[in-house]
């Protein structure tokens, strides 16, 4: 089994639009709630696309908004327009 | 001394209020807008019926013909409550403030054709009236209106067409270097030039309509799906040449609040009409009603500014507001057929 990405969001209005949208586009993730906070872990690889936020949100959302959510992650970051990427580099 | 931390996790007893939670589930936390907007309307035990129209309760989902199951299908796409409406709409007034600051700063006005100025003077600032108009009209469907859905989104969009009529004014005092002179001309215009007054007549045709829904219809979905593109569109266009540019750095957010607002009318009309056969042939009705008499009404004001070319972009904005009623599943009426 790959070794598992993690990121750690706050539970806020943006936070949990995201979370959400993870577990919507990454069926591998586990969610794992925690006070205030919601750690997700998937194995080897975790999408954030920037569309499916939007929807949750109704507005447009851009992946640099994500540092104002994230309290930690773990996995190498690969970031553009439309998506924010963990992974391990092999 | 050795100090242990622990962390222990509370689970919260509630996730959210409960007529939220009947209706989305106990175990799933509400968005803050779902929260502000479900079931939030008041449904019983109204005292007095009101004295202006003691046929209906105070609030009464029979004020329109429109008839749903559920008041609660009318969702935004916006998600707006009070906290994302205003974040959304201080970023717009901050954009169109950077944009008259510029055209200020730099005197852009000056190199606008001196015939193009008179165009865009007597034709885009009497709009002002109109978007007051369209203020009032939301503010009844928001008093009259049923379903905090529908109601608060009105309420916002009331507020957003005060905004306009204001960003308009602005526009009028850059063109008068600051004096009101081009505003009471504009109103001047409104109130008295032949071009005017079939639109006039039918703003306040539409202000004593009693079916909120049907000011709805007519005001946010046909009225405004035809004036925003000609204006936006056309007119911005058939600027350019003159050195229309400085106007269209002011005007270009007028289009961007039309493509915002018409993600939330589309959806309303969307989900009314998808309620039921009855809702489609109404609303059927209505949009061939007042969008028959907006392009009669709008064909004077196209021609004054366009000339040869303004039924040309009548028919181009009437295309526009056509695909809309298509996709959303709305036969077309003859009013507006080609």
């Amino acid at each position: 089994m790959s070794r598992p990405v993690s990121i750690t969001l706050q539970n806020s209005q943006d936070g949990i639009a995201i979370a959400d949208a993870i577990m919507a586009d990454n069926p591998e993730a586990e969610r794992k709630p925690f006070p205030a906070m919601t750690k997700i872990d998937c194995p080897g690889r975790l999408v954030i696309r920037s569309d499916s936020v939007s929807l949750l949100l109704g507005r447009e959302w851009d992946p640099q908004e994500i540092h104002m959510s994230v309290i930690s992650l773990s996995g190498t970051v690969d970031e553009d327009d439309g998506s924010f990427t963990l992974f391990w580099r092999q | 001394m050795n100090i242990d931390i622990q962390s222990e996790a509370i689970t919260p007893r509630r996730q959210t209020f409960s007529h939220i939670a009947r209706r989305f589930g106990v175990d799933k936390p509400a968005s803050r807008y779902e929260e502000a907007t479900f079931d939030v309307q008041p449904s019983a035990n109204f005292h007095y019926r009101p004295t202006y129209g003691p046929e209906f309760e105070l609030y009464d989902p029979r004020r329109t013909r429109i008839a749903m199951a559920d008041w609660y299908v009318f969702r935004d796409p916006r998600q707006f409550y009070y906290a994302t409406y205003n974040i959304s709409r201080a970023a717009m007034q901050q954009s169109f403030d950077d944009a008259v600051g510029f055209v200020e700063k730099r005197d852009l006005i000056a190199g606008i054709a001196p015939e193009w100025r008179a165009k865009v003077e007597g034709c885009l600032l009497p709009l002002r009236h109109l978007e007051w108009a369209a203020n009032m009209n939301c503010q009844l469907i928001a008093d009259w209106g049923y379903g905090t859905q529908i109601t608060s989104a009105a309420a916002f969009c009331g507020t957003d067409r005060l905004g306009l009529a204001q960003v308009i004014s602005r526009i009028g005092l850059v063109l008068g270097d600051g004096s009101d002179e081009k505003l009471a001309a504009a109103k001047t215009l409104w109130m008295e030039a032949p071009r005017w007054q079939p639109l006039r007549r039918l703003v306040e045709d539409m202000l004593v309509v009693r079916d909120w829904f049907e000011t709805y219809t007519a005001q946010l979905f046909v009225l405004d799906g035809l004036v925003y593109p000609l204006v936006c569109d056309a007119f911005d266009k058939a600027g350019t040449p003159h050195g229309g540019a400085p106007v269209s750095m002011m005007t270009g957010f007028l289009a961007d609040w039309f493509a915002d607002n018409s993600r939330w009318t589309d959806a309303v009309i969307n989900a009314a009409s998808g309620e039921s056969e009855d809702n489609r042939l109404t609303l059927t009705r209505w949009i061939g009603h007042w969008g028959g008499r907006a392009l009669e009404a709008l064909a004077p004001i196209a021609t004054e500014v366009l000339g040869d070319l303004g039924p040309a972009a009548l028919a181009e904005a009437r295309r526009k507001l056509s695909a809309r009623i298509e996709t959303l599943g709305l036969t077309l009426p003859k009013e507006l057929a080609a």
